[in-house]
């Protein structure tokens, strides 16, 4: 039953096209880190179903307030819904898989 | 000593205590329970900075919702959509996660910081609030990298030389549920609000002001229509111009013992005393002289209605309803415990604006202890004197005392009040007199006279006490000693009269004995006159009987008998 049902979740998840931004200020060493860190792993997991978008809001500080970002660097995605928020550099790649809620069973 | 600069906010008292406001430039912590009002302190440390100081602001708030903060503070008549609109104000609200965010490595507030930079620079806002900022500790796992971020931003909110007050809720033993009273180590100012005896009474004191002196007391303070205002013990100001217009208080001797004429105009007056010594019925007959005038007087009751009032009034021969009627007397009369006391103050200033009296009267205003402490309706009534002073509006109020010894809260407002007329009922001979004396009376040569407080058909006359070897004396023993003094001096004429017929009785007694011996003495000098025309007579009579008996006796020898006969006479 599960090796039926679990590839059909899958299979329903990996059709969709993942769409993170990552809202990062000026070129500090968390926000390169956390760069480096989420393009390794989505390489990983997502690959070639997966964008990301880098925020600076060193450049653009206004979208602190509109997107309500307190912490840097703080990871959102933003497709498939709902809309989930990380914080950190992601160099805990299984906090990061679970925050993000990319099924364990794609990682093989 | 250089004296540290300070951003005043604005707040009524606030300043006063503070010796001139918050820290300029640095980080000021307010910490409460729930509902003492932190917000609005905060809130209003922003709006009165944008319309008195000309300093826009930067609210963040972690609570609440800015059409929310809008809405709640437009009650207190704060506009802030037109701040917001003039570009004086930011509010942002943070909207802080539920649940704990999952976190991935290492982070900072950086966001935050962005954040609040940019709302101060859009502005160039000189003050920042953040409300309330604990809220954060919900929505992040890792404490200590929060504790050191919250320690980075309250230090770049000084070097950025903003004017911060920062609010946190109280938590168990300490001062706010975090303790971020640790960060924040310039200003601390402690709210509360307590519940003593039903009534809750909020509270303000400065824990901690570095480098400069401040009140150490717990200050009363209220949220009214107008904001809040914290009541430092002595009035904050004390600006009120002094006017020497005397208004009559209806009873023509007490205005002579008052010097001349009456109180002074916008003075505050207490009227103290026992149940039943007729303090209202003074209260109603200085509002009838008002309304005599032709000036309005609005009376607070707290003990009787409006129709009660006048008609125990008009047993006196006051007649109130006239001036019920001509619209220049006002009652407002209701239970102390209708309403909180900042409630009842501000309900009272709010009549007294809409009617714009030239007396008010509030009767009595020892019933408002029911609702209140002393030194809380002592604080309350100083901002009621310094309202109507304000105003020029002369103020009356009664007091109730139980006994001979002043009320507490008498004491505590007696160096309020500019002139202090005390009420007393004396016992003796049978009965219960009043009687009324002026115990102070600021600026004016008042009487140090007791005088017998009559009740008539007429209103109030002050009688003249009667003061002898036995006292005081007042009624019916007054009366009486009058009388007595009448009939003593009767009876002082009729000993007199007496003294009088005596004297002349005794005149006529010593005419008559002086003329009795006058009568002795001449019928002696006759005699002795007599006698002295005789007197050679006599002594020739005598040698003659000598020698007769020595011739007799035959004792001596004729010789000898002739002899004493020549040196007899001889000697004579």
């Amino acid at each position: 039953m599960n090796a039926v049902n679990e590839p059909a979740v899958v299979a329903a998840t990996a059709d969709e096209v993942w769409h993170l931004r990552l809202y990062v200020a000026g070129q500090s060493p968390k926000s390169l880190h956390a760069l480096v860190n989420l393009k390794s792993l989505c390489e990983k997991h997502l690959a070639g179903r997966y964008e990301i978008e880098i925020i600076d809001l060193v450049e653009n500080p206004s979208l602190a307030r509109t997107d309500d970002i307190l912490a840097i660097p703080t990871l959102v995605r933003r497709l498939p819904v709902p809309l989930r928020k990380i914080i950190g550099d992601l160099s805990d790649t299984k906090r990061v898989l679970v925050g993000l809620q990319i099924h364990p069973d794609c990682l093989s | 000593m250089e004296e540290l600069p300070k951003t005043p906010t604005g707040i009524s008292g606030l300043d006063e205590v503070t010796g001139g406001g918050l820290p300029q430039g640095r980080p000021t912590l307010v910490c409460g329970p729930a509902g003492c009002g932190k917000t609005l302190l905060a809130m209003e440390f922003l709006v009165r900075g944008i319309t008195q100081f000309n300093e826009p602001g930067v609210f963040m708030a972690f609570e609440e919702s800015a059409d929310d903060l809008i809405a709640n503070v437009a009650s207190l008549g704060f506009d802030l959509a037109q701040s917001k609109d003039d570009g004086m104000l930011v509010i942002d609200h943070v909207k802080v996660p539920g649940g704990e965010m999952q976190e991935t490595g290492d982070w900072d507030l950086d966001g935050l910081f962005l954040r609040l930079g940019t709302a101060v620079d859009t502005i160039g806002a000189k003050r920042v609030v953040i409300d309330t900022i604990e809220n954060l500790f919900g929505a992040f796992s890792n404490r200590a990298v929060l504790r050191s971020e919250l320690r980075r931003l309250f230090g770049w909110l000084k070097e950025r030389g903003v004017t911060a007050v920062i609010t946190g809720e109280r938590g168990d033993g300490t001062l706010t549920r975090f303790g971020i009273e640790e960060y924040v180590s310039d200003c601390v100012i402690v709210l509360d609000h307590r519940v003593t005896e039903q009534t809750s009474t909020r509270r303000l004191r400065i824990l901690k002001y570095r480098g400069s002196l401040h009140g150490t007391n717990e200050y009363p303070f209220l949220i009214g229509e107008s904001g809040m205002s914290v009541l430092p013990i002595t009035s904050p100001g004390l600006r009120n111009s002094a006017s020497t217009q005397r208004l009559s208080t209806g009873v023509a001797r007490l205005d002579a013992m008052l010097g001349d004429g009456g109180f002074y105009k916008g003075s505050t007056v207490l009227v103290n005393g026992t149940a039943g010594t007729g303090k209202s019925t003074l209260a109603a007959q200085f509002c009838d002289a008002t309304c005599r005038r032709g000036e309005r007087a609005l009376y607070f009751a707290f003990g009787e209605s409006e129709a009660e009032i006048v008609r125990n009034m008009s047993s006196v021969g006051i007649d109130l309803w006239q001036w019920v009627n001509a619209g220049l007397l006002q009652f407002r009369c209701f239970r102390p415990s209708v309403l909180g006391l900042e409630a009842h103050l501000f309900a009272m200033q709010k009549f007294v604006d809409e009617f714009d009296p030239a007396a008010v009267v509030m009767d009595p205003v020892s019933d408002l202890l029911r609702i209140g402490t002393g030194a809380d309706v002592s604080a309350m009534l100083t901002r009621q004197v310094d309202f109507l002073k304000a105003k020029g509006v002369t103020a009356l109020f009664t007091s109730l005392t139980s006994d001979a010894e002043p009320a507490l809260a008498d004491q505590q407002i007696a160096s309020l009040v500019d002139t202090w007329i005390l009420l007393k009922t004396m016992e003796g001979n049978g009965e219960h007199n009043r009687v009324l004396y002026v115990l102070k009376s600021r600026g004016m040569a008042h009487s140090n006279q007791i005088r017998e407080f009559l009740l008539t058909d007429q209103g109030i006359e002050l009688a003249d006490v009667y003061v002898g070897p036995q006292g005081v004396l007042t009624g019916s023993a007054r009366q009486a000693q009058e009388a007595q003094e009448r009939s003593d001096g009767t009876a002082r004429l009729e000993d007199l009269e007496q003294r009088r017929v005596n004297l002349e009785r005794r005149r006529e007694s010593v005419e008559a004995h002086t003329a009795a011996l006058w009568r002795e003495f001449e019928d002696e000098a006759d005699i002795v006159g007599r006698l002295l025309s005789h007197g050679s007579t006599g002594v020739e009579d005598r040698a003659g009987q000598r020698a007769e008996q020595g011739r007799l006796r035959r004792a001596d020898t004729d010789e000898y008998i002739a002899h004493i006969g020549e040196l007899d006479v001889g000697a004579l």
